[in-house]
């Protein structure tokens, strides 16, 4: 006869109500685990959108995310004739804000040079950039459509295709477009700005540069020994994409990693105080019961297993409540939620040694009463 | 068979046991002797804090006195080494328990409080709930076989309190204040039911009660003031044999 279970069935509205509020108590670790690692995948999305293996930037930066590079946008056929380069691409990055359906669209643009790397590869539906102007590639996350349009500076861009979870790591969702439109948008002055420096007596600069140049290497050849080629020229600086991966993780969404991993440990402790302080109140409210077992003769392990039984109950019940709530909101959060099998596993498995561990405190208060409390009246 | 010829089945000697120390001292019980043998029904009296529920306490091991000898069923409790568990076993085998507030568990039904006690016991499932429901019979309650004690009323539920403690086949039942939560109808029937009981399993039944109503039940009562069992013995002359 397994008392943990008819116990529970005994008082299953209130054991259920319990499993619920620990549920949203686990959907909020969960999401904080998930919002974790989306923060992790977001930052590196857009790093790996255009299938590097080199990142060349301006010398004396960690461009193009951690750092602003300005290089010039001739850097391209110079990097294009090292050896090993199979390809060769220059890239900008900037953040904009557009009007779209009646409220500000936060954007993180890309420009790039259709048919050389930097190009997004996995549309989920209409096509690449083809035309030189005014065409756009946009995330799902804009809410655009295929054939909207969207005015970007001074231009006005038509939406073509559509990607999915190409983000930056603030979760600005990216546009594509062509690297020309990109200069203009992110160097070229507006008209009255340049007339305004040419009456003051200066010179509108050109407009052909660039955040970084992106090279792909033949297989066979060392992506690190083409970046020490380019870091020889002295004006430039190189990393691979490993390189430029581990800058992602390491110092541009560092911050707020341990921001979101402290919140989640202290989510946890707190998680494993109030499991422990339910198992405890749940083996006080039984001890006139546990008395009479042990008056009975029921031993230990019997007592033992009914408060541990119904500790891990509880929290497996509220593990699966969590995530399948996770799991059907997740899509709803304004940041990127991704949830691998092995962190909802590692997380049960923390449960389980939580709840084990709380009710500890329950067993003893259990193993601790006196069998001579259940003849008192 | 003369009440001679039947088996002791609790035997003390001079127990004593007293709680705390120093200026906190209380002697519960001062070398209390006395022995109960199979059949009989016997109470124990005395005012507030004079050691019978220590008494009771001592006789199913739950408290070990301080001095002095307890023979359980032939068991000599306490010499050489006896563990929680032994103590545990004992209890399961050979004694049985009725509360005055019949001390069911509520997520059981009628028939599972009683099977509990057989299947710590050891007996399979089938075994321990066939076994129950044959109690509950016994006992005239086995139309309430499947109610849960919340819907049960106090004869009910002190007749299942008390199929569980016969669930063992025990040769010593305790009681504590058995009949306190009953009005004098029933009162009269539980205990006509433990005499009958006591008689037809060969065991002894140990009450503490207050309640005069049912004094002409008992076979010896026995007295106790500060820890002593009264003048000749405590024992208060025999009722009904």
């Amino acid at each position: 006869m397994n008392l943990a279970y008819r116990d529970v069935r005994h008082n299953l509205f209130r054991f259920l109500l319990t499993c619920f509020g620990l549920s949203l108590l686990m959907a909020v670790v969960l999401s904080m685990i998930g919002i974790y690692n989306g923060l992790v995948v977001d930052a590196l999305t857009i790093a790996r959108a255009p299938g590097a293996d080199v990142w060349v930037v301006e010398e004396g930066t960690r461009g193009p995310f951690a750092e602003a590079s300005r290089i010039p946008a001739d850097t391209r056929e110079s990097v294009a004739r090292l050896h090993g380069v199979t390809a060769a691409g220059s890239v900008t990055y900037q953040t904009a804000e557009a009007d779209f359906a009646g409220g500000k669209l936060r954007l993180y643009v890309v420009g790039h040079e259709p048919g050389r790397p930097g190009a997004p590869k996995d549309l989920v539906a209409g096509r690449p950039i083809a035309r030189s102007h005014y065409e756009l590639v946009a995330d799902t996350r804009t809410k655009l459509e295929l054939g909207d349009r969207l005015r970007l500076g001074r231009n006005s861009f038509q939406v073509v295709g559509l990607v999915r979870n190409h983000v930056n790591s603030g979760g600005d969702p990216a546009v594509y477009i062509t690297l020309s439109d990109a200069q203009t948008l992110q160097f070229e002055l507006a008209p009255p700005a340049a007339r305004v420096k040419i009456a003051r007596g200066g010179s509108v600069e050109g407009t052909d540069t660039v955040n970084a140049v992106i090279a792909r290497v033949d297989p066979n050849i060392s992506a690190d020994a083409v970046a020490d080629t380019v870091r020889r020229w002295k004006h430039l600086a190189a990393m691979s994409q490993a390189g430029q991966e581990n800058l992602l993780t390491r110092s541009v969404v560092d911050r707020a990693r341990r921001q979101i991993g402290l919140f989640m440990a202290i989510l946890l402790t707190v998680s494993a105080v109030v499991i422990a302080l339910i198992i405890y109140t749940m083996t006080m409210e039984k001890l006139k019961q546990i008395a009479t077992l042990k008056l009975i003769g029921a031993p230990d392990r019997t007592i033992v297993g009914l408060i541990v039984q119904q500790a891990l109950a509880l929290g497996g019940i509220g593990w699966a409540f969590g995530l399948g709530v996770v799991m059907l909101v997740k899509d709803y959060f304004p940041r990127r939620v991704v949830l691998e099998p092995e962190n909802a596993l590692v997380l049960a498995g923390i449960i389980a040694a939580v709840c084990i561990l709380a009710s500890g405190l329950g067993v003893r208060a259990a193993l601790k009463i006196d069998p001579a409390t259940a003849l008192g009246g | 068979m003369s009440t001679r010829d039947r088996k002791v089945l609790i035997e003390i000697d001079a127990v004593s046991k007293h709680f705390g120390e120093g200026d906190t001292r209380v002697d519960a019980l001062r070398q209390v002797s006395l022995d109960i043998r199979s059949g009989e029904v016997v109470a124990l009296l005395g005012p507030s804090g004079s050691g019978k529920t220590t008494l009771l306490n001592v006789i199913g091991c739950i408290v070990e006195p301080a001095a002095g000898r307890l023979v359980i069923d032939g068991e000599d409790v306490y010499s050489g080494r006896w563990l929680r568990g032994d103590l545990r076993r004992l209890r399961l085998d050979k004694i049985g328990f009725i509360f005055q507030f019949h001390n069911l568990l509520p997520f059981l039904d009628t028939t599972d409080n009683v099977a509990l006690v057989l299947e710590l016991a050891g007996k399979s499932r089938r075994q321990a709930r066939e076994r129950a429901v044959e109690l509950l019979e016994y006992l005239e309650i086995g139309h309430r076989r499947d109610a849960m004690p919340a819907q049960l009323s106090g004869g009910e539920a002190q007749r299942v309190a008390i199929a569980r403690a016969l669930a063992n086949n025990p040769r010593i039942i305790l009681a504590d204040e058995p009949t306190a939560a009953l009005d004098s109808k029933r009162a009269g029937i539980v205990m006509d039911l433990l005499r009958k009981l006591a008689a037809e399993q060969d065991a002894c039944i140990v009450a503490v009660t207050h309640d005069e109503k049912i004094f002409d039940r008992f076979d010896h009562i026995f007295h106790l003031r500060d820890g002593r069992l009264d003048g000749n013995g405590g024992e208060d002359g025999a009722a009904t044999g």
